[in-house]
């Protein structure tokens, strides 16, 4: 049965495709722990004098941990912000026709796929102006540009897939709009606000033009740090490894703590 | 879903998001504008200029280079990612222990800071200490991508199919996971062979899935900045100058104003031109 | 066509079955002949759909062999072993238009075009779609697309049975009974082996030849749906077909009869000991219970205690004993009140131990 044997060498491709994965992660983990002299002297799959001084490095470094702190400030300022003006917007959306309604949710689209780099100066120019450069606010207000429009979306997906009846029952039962949003509605669509939230998360942690313009020394994220590293003491490499490696882990844990939600998420409750 | 009722008070539902965008977008919005048609002599000094700068921008070289070079990114980046994603997807099992470990595996890449991608890139890529370079170089190929356009090209391309495929593959595996199992039993009881399966099962119902992976893919690869900042710095000379490099090169590091904002429009003008087919393209489909 | 032998089937979907009650399929010995019409009945969870997948392939038994014509199927795949399957919702090729999807299993198979043309029509005409073979089968309405289905499964013409796992699930309540009578026809003509999935007793009761009754696993009763009405083998089979279903009361055995309450109730068929230990139960039908003068002989002495009017009849409630015993009587009939007797119909009155029938 030529379709049996085919099926018993199908898991080679997905097999194939995580080792490719796997491979550049590998090797910025196996330079985080050599020294910069292993690094530039000899080229060996294993560190041949395994040492933590990088890590121990970013971890007494206040500059380096605070680019961390920095990062995970204002992308959880961003999540929050973003989410939570999206809910009832996508409630309109999802649930009444008003004035001018397409062409809105068309127009919050385009401004997620816009290019950052237009903004980049805009952007410097305003918040600079608001007194709000080189704080978190600033690129947590900067980033909700492209994740407001992308929570809307979402959380319009899973609102349109809960029968309309269930907001006419609370009404008829005499409950008042809030309350019937916080206590009914929300739990409904708990995993449409899982996702929405994860996709905030993942797009500002992720982003650097924005994150890196609008900062200069008090919230500069840990991916400003990076690169000012890269550019100016030449080739730290194994203390750049390090870096690259740390922030690994928030989205590690991310991903760890949605892997049940994440193949029913990415339907983002369109399909 | 039909029965929505028409309540102007929406309005008031939506009114902290449009604030939120609107703040973000409309303002230097009409900063761009503002700088995109005059001429500053420094000292804050301006002069209303016209079309200059829209003209200037789109007969420039420069311009044409970077948009063509953008381009072909971006097609090749598409035809690459899409069918790739979509055949993991189909390879992979439909679900259990292995489907979930697969799962998760293969979204660590999208949860990369950019310039982290673009950092492991470049190590991995180094011709004498990275992995990829010094084997290359071992096999007998002559590869180093700071210096040769070709290889800047293939280790861009890699790393962008290495980033992003994986979004393709969860968009896809979604789409297949919301298949009935009675389509399967039904088609084996028909007779029908593993490609009449994918074409008439399968492929109608990741139809709608692939749209918006194409769309966010196009979009995002359209914008692109860090990733390759970080790997080539647009080089080698400005062979992987995309788009959104050569338009930051232009507004934050020779600060020409005018022309950065010109061409600002005009970027945004064609993601626009472009989201608006994606979206009525969608949503068609979405009324079917 | 096929005749279908089921032998020692057992099935479990845990990996290692300790007890009986890990198995979703205890013990099933059935033959079905060829070309007959079947139903198998039964409450959701009885193992019914279990031993549909089994017979058609789907699901490989834990124990046991499945025969057609003789020879054991077990390790043959669906298409290998010739049959056709119709599921609870429609499972059209919504991208192909109705002619290409009832087309598809044939030209699947190779068959030359004319051929395939000519075996469209027919089963078009027969299932009422040749109106609409042009048309793209994501457009037609459920029962549309369930006979589409069915089609499919119709046109193919060395199919060795046709399993149907609840088909009328999506379908409007009025259509229903046309799909309905549209099968039972569709028997007529073809001739074809068809087992019928449902746990609704009047579709199973109405489209089959004889009835295989379901329950937690057990084939509890096989026959014709006269004998599951006149001679339940089993209290579940009493008690799911018939409205009302059959009268059950505790009762002791003893020469010739039975004592229920003290009163001696007889029985027409000879019964042999039951089991030490059993529990014994007495079951009569509402339909074979009759009033009769209060007092006279071998009446049984209830007190009425409600009565419900279903149009065709009446439901008489009585307490007979402290038990609740439902007696039937006809419309245009006095009903009696009060203080009265009834009598049970000694050939339809049943001894059952731990549940299945004591002869």
């Amino acid at each position: 049965m030529s379709s049996k044997r085919a099926a018993n060498f199908k898991w080679l491709v997905p097999f194939v495709y995580i080792l490719f994965l796997m491979l550049p992660i590998y090797w910025l983990l196996n330079m985080s722990f050599k020294t910069t002299n292993e690094i530039l002297g000899t080229f060996s799959l294993f560190p041949r004098e395994f040492t933590l001084d990088n890590y121990k490095a970013i971890f007494t470094d206040p500059t380096w941990y605070g680019g961390y702190i920095n990062s995970l400030i204002y992308v959880c300022i961003n999540t929050v912000i973003s989410v939570s003006v999206a809910l009832p917007a996508a409630y309109a959306f999802s649930r009444y026709r008003f004035l001018g309604d397409k062409h809105l949710f068309f127009w919050l689209l385009t401004n997620r796929m816009a290019p950052a780099a237009v903004f980049a100066l805009p952007f410097f120019q305003l918040y600079s102006a608001m007194n709000l450069f080189d704080t978190h606010i600033a690129v947590a207000l900067a980033h909700c540009l492209f994740n407001v429009p992308l929570a809307v979306w979402i959380l319009e997906g899973f609102m349109s897939g809960v029968p309309k009846e269930l907001d006419e029952t609370a009404y008829i039962d005499g409950y008042p709009f809030w309350k019937f949003f916080t206590k009914i509605f929300l739990p409904t669509i708990a995993a449409g606000i899982g996702v929405a939230a994860f996709f905030c998360f993942m797009f500002s942690w992720v982003e650097l033009l924005l994150a890196k313009t609008l900062t200069s020394v008090e919230a500069k994220p840990i991916a400003a740090v990076m690169t000012r590293t890269a550019s100016s003491s030449g080739y730290e490499l194994g203390l750049l490894a390090a870096a690259g490696t740390l922030t690994m882990i928030p989205g590690a844990i991310v991903i760890f703590f949605v892997r049940n939600y994440i193949a029913k998420g990415f339907a983002l409750g369109r399909v | 879903m039909s029965t929505k009722t028409t309540n102007q008070k929406a309005w008031l539902l939506v009114a902290p998001v449009v604030i939120l965008v609107a703040f973000n977008a409309i303002i230097p919005l009409m900063t761009v504008v503002n700088y995109s048609v005059q001429e500053t002599f420094g000292d804050n000094l301006f002069f209303f200029e016209g079309m200059k700068w829209f003209e200037e921008v789109l007969a420039s070289e420069r311009f044409h280079d970077s948009l063509l070079r953008q381009l072909k990114f971006t097609f090749i980046i598409l035809a690459i990612e899409v069918p790739l994603g979509v055949a993991i997807s189909l390879a992979m099992p439909r679900k259990g222990f292995w489907a979930s470990v697969c799962l998760v595996l293969m979204a660590m890449p999208l949860l990369i800071p950019w310039n982290v991608v673009g950092a492991m890139w470049n190590i991995f890529a180094l011709p004498d200490i990275g992995l990829l370079g010094k084997t290359l170089n071992s096999m007998g190929f002559d590869y180093n991508f700071t210096r040769q356009p070709f290889a800047a090209w293939a280790t861009l391309i890699a790393m962008d199919v290495w980033h992003w495929t994986s979004l393709v593959v969860l968009l896809s595996y979604a789409g297949l996971s919301s298949i009935p199992d009675a389509y399967y039993q039904a088609a084996r009881i028909d007779g029908a062979s593993s490609w009449a399966v994918f074409r008439y099962i399968q492929l109608p119902k990741l139809k709608h899935v692939l749209t918006i992976a194409v769309l966010l893919r196009f979009m995002d690869s359209f914008n692109i900045y860090t990733e390759p900042f970080v790997l080539t710095g647009g080089g080698p000379g400005n062979t992987t100058t995309l788009l959104s490099l050569d338009l930051v090169k232009i507004a934050l590091g020779q600060f020409d104003l005018g022309p950065a904002a010109a061409m600002s429009l005009i970027y945004f003008l064609i993601i626009l031109l472009f989201s608006w087919i994606f979206y009525t393209v969608m949503t068609r489909g979405e009324q079917n | 066509m096929a005749r279908i032998d089921l032998q020692g089937l057992r099935h479990s979907y845990l990996p290692n079955p300790a007890k009986d009650a890990d198995y979703a399929l205890k013990q099933v010995d059935l033959v079905w002949d060829d070309g007959g019409a079947y139903a198998l009945l039964g409450p959701s969870g009885c193992g019914k759909t279990t031993l549909l997948n089994i017979i058609s392939g789907l699901l490989a038994p834990s124990e046991g062999s499945i025969l057609f014509d003789g020879v054991e199927v077990k390790d043959k795949s669906p298409e290998e072993r010739q049959i056709a399957q119709v599921f609870q919702f429609p499972v059209v090729y919504d991208t192909m238009t109705v002619y290409d999807n009832l087309a598809f299993p044939l030209r699947n198979r190779g068959v030359p075009e004319n051929q395939v043309d000519a075996r469209v029509r027919e089963i078009a005409e027969m299932t009422d779609l040749t109106a609409m073979l042009k048309n793209k089968a994501a457009g037609l309405t459920a029962d549309g697309k369930q006979k589409i289905s069915l089609g499919r499964g119709l046109v193919r013409e060395d199919v060795n049975v046709i399993m149907f796992d609840e088909p009328l699930t999506v379908i409007d309540p009025h259509l229903k009974w046309q799909l309905r009578s549209k099968l039972k026809e569709l028997h007529q003509r073809v001739r074809i082996t068809m087992i019928y999935v449902t746990h609704d007793q009047t579709e199973a009761l109405t489209f089959a030849d004889k009835v295989v009754v379901m329950h937690e696993g057990w084939v509890v009763q096989q026959g014709t749906p006269v004998e599951l009405f006149e001679r339940p083998r089993h209290t579940f089979v009493g008690h799911f077909i018939g409205s009302p279903g059959m009268n059950l009361m505790p009762c002791d055995l003893t020469d010739g009869g039975a004592l229920v309450g003290g009163k001696r109730i007889d029985i027409a068929q000879a019964v042999t000991e039951p089991k030490a230990g059993a529990r014994l139960e007495l079951g009569v039908r509402p339909e074979f219970v009759t009033f009769v003068e209060s007092g006279s002989d071998g009446a049984l002495p209830v007190d009425v205690v409600g009565v419900r009017d279903t149009g065709r009849n009446k439901i008489v409630e009585t307490d007979f004993s402290g038990h609740r015993v439902r007696a039937l009587v006809p419309e245009g009939m006095p009903v009696p009140e009060g203080r009265t007797g009834i009598r049970f119909d000694p050939s339809h009155t049943q001894i059952y131990a731990d549940s299945w029938i004591v002869e």
